[in-house]
């Protein structure tokens, strides 16, 4: 009893680093339970080298599942042997990070276990024994406590909130030969990479977002250039006013009728702030808001705020953060 | 071709949220409640099948009170030929949701069941998904564009990083993203016509919610932000600010 397991995602036969963050929840909160953190890899051959790596954030045992049908997502076949693993054991919860794979992958597990789902949580407590998971709902304009009548439960955890937590335990690769059912109704024919070809604005540690103040698509290349300055870790957003003008996909739209993001830094640039807008973003750790209407409601819920033309202000502070970073 | 579209009644996106008493429910009073936005691409991605396709009829489904009606009657107004509710308690479990639609699905057997890629409201992004492992039919999420090709259908989905096109078997079910899928309006004609298109009332097989809300709250208050100037010259206190005391650098 106690035990939690934490599916630790791969990508291109590397485990990504979101799934530091779901085992290092897994290992707390399994702490609190009384039981154990176990982690689970999906993979080709190989994939398991390195997967004891999850023990320096508390997996005691991870469970790897190696089969040249699980080299790529194939959602049938995931589900089917994340199910079977998690069935494996006697666990109190699966965790997934709440990642653009996962947000398909849980809800089919939870349905193959018969358990209910938790999406997107951003906080996983444990209350007299039983977890307590609190999640935004209506867009983040509130937010629900949560409680489970199943065991599993499942979760998916926002990326970025948790944080990543080192507590060495011994990472045991356990390798599963699982078995494999492709119906075959479903094939991927190809992808097609983005240009921006970076992160998701949903899972990116920084977001620099703009709004009607940038005034044309034409003038994304400022953003642009911001979001270069950032580093690998920065995605561009967008308000719902730019998509609806088609100046940016809906994709990258932050707000209740696009992605909730809660990012450690998020920038606001020529956004004024609907409340659609504001409930899909407070809950970023520091807020930068670039406006030149000095009651547009963004400063509200700005850290930071420059009131002024974003076109003067947006070349000086990529130039700045440039100078800041190469030092 | 025929297709079921599975929607959902939320309160409008741009509405302010109260929290009712008892902490477990929003106050509906003086709330203007629509249709789920992604539902809304999901029913005009089926119209468009069923234009293009020159035959079908689109049903449109909802799990909900008798105030869905309303919800369906709109759908209808913009083109559904026919509406089904199940009446019953939403949750937020979406797998005792998923079970319903399911069992009424089941006896429909479309080749196509769209969904809105998340409902408007508790945004779980889970229902599509799991009423397709419930039927054991393939299943693609935030799809953002597709074509059926005889007894397939091409999917270009919004993935991490890109797009990528997969190739389900019919039957199938989709969960769309806004995409090329822009609503049309209801008009006048529409609206007339809907109130003459079938609208069948039955209850819903509702498994016991396995989730429980125990308690709604409001996002915490963030502490006061401050201006740190006007214009260009702000710029380098903003980022020592950043670097300094956020440390978000």
């Amino acid at each position: 009893m106690g035990d939690i397991l934490a599916f630790a995602e791969q990508k291109d036969g590397e485990i990504r680093g979101v799934a530091a963050e779901v085992v290092s929840v897994a290992a707390s909160r399994a702490g609190e339970l009384g039981g154990q953190a176990h982690a689970v890899v999906l993979g080709g051959a190989g994939i398991g080298e390195g997967a004891d790596g999850l023990g320096a954030y508390g997996a005691e045992i991870v469970r790897v599942a190696e089969s040249e049908s699980l080299v790529t997502y194939n959602p049938e076949v995931y589900a089917t042997v994340v199910a079977e693993i998690a069935r494996s054991g006697n666990y109190d919860a699966v965790l997934f990070p709440a990642t653009a794979l996962c947000k398909d992958l849980a809800p089919r597990v939870a349905a193959l276990l018969d358990s209910a789902l938790a999406s997107d949580i951003t906080q996983l407590e444990v209350d007299e024994g039983e977890l307590v998971a609190v999640r935004p709902v209506y867009g983040g304009k509130a937010f629900a406590r949560i409680r489970f009548q199943c065991s599993p439960a499942v979760m998916s955890l926002r990326p970025n909130v948790f944080g990543v937590v080192e507590s060495p335990a011994s990472g045991v690769v356990e390798v599963v030969t699982p078995s494999i059912e492709d119906s075959g109704r479903s094939r991927v024919i190809e992808f097609q990479a983005s240009r921006s070809g970076s992160v998701d604005v949903s899972e990116a540690s920084i977001v620099v977002s703009g709004g009607r103040g940038m005034r044309g698509a034409e003038h994304w290349v400022l953003l642009e250039a911001l979001r270069d300055a950032l580093g690998p870790d920065a995605a561009l957003g967008a308000s719902r006013a730019v998509v609806d003008a088609g100046w940016r996909p809906h994709g990258e739209q932050v707000g209740q009728t696009g992605k909730t993001v809660a990012p450690k830094l998020y920038f606001a640039i020529g956004i004024s702030g609907a409340i659609q807008h504001l409930a899909g973003m407070r809950t970023a750790q520091t807020i930068v808001a670039v406006n030149k209407d000095a009651d547009a409601p963004i400063f509200g819920v700005a850290d930071y705020g420059i009131v002024g033309d974003v076109f003067e202000v947006l070349p000086r502070l990529t130039q700045e953060i440039s100078d800041s970073r190469s030092e | 071709m025929n297709s079921i579209v599975c929607i959902k009644r939320v309160p409008d996106t741009e509405a302010r949220v109260r929290i009712a008493e008892g902490e477990t429910s929003i106050e509906s009073d003086g709330v203007k409640y629509i249709m789920s936005p992604y539902d809304e691409f999901a029913l005009e991605a089926a119209l468009r099948t069923k234009e293009e396709g020159g035959e079908g009829e689109v049903t449109v489904l909802t799990l909900g009170d008798d105030s869905s009606q309303e919800t369906l009657r709109a759908a209808l107004a913009v083109g559904a030929d026919a509406a089904i509710l199940l009446q019953g308690t939403v949750t937020v479990d979406g797998l005792a949701t998923a079970k319903a639609l399911a069992a009424e699905l089941k006896q429909h057997d479309p080749p196509l069941v769209l969904f809105g890629v998340k409902s408007g409201d508790v945004d779980q992004q889970q229902v599509g998904p799991m009423v397709a492992t419930l039927l054991g039919r393939p299943c693609a999420s935030s799809v953002a564009g597709f074509t059926v090709d005889g007894d397939t259908v091409v999917c270009r989905r919004e993935a991490e990083g890109g797009v990528e096109v997969v190739e389900l078997d019919l039957p199938a079910v989709l969960t769309i993203t806004k995409g090329e899928f822009e609503p049309r309006y209801a008009s006048l004609k529409g609206i007339m016509a809907a109130k003459r298109k079938p609208l069948d009332v039955k209850g819903a097989e509702l498994a016991d919610s396995k989730l429980t809300v125990e308690r709604l709250e409001y996002p915490p208050e963030r502490a006061q932000g401050r201006i740190v100037g006007e214009g260009p010259d702000a710029v380098p206190e903003l980022v020592r600010g950043l670097r300094e005391e956020a440390n978000a650098l």
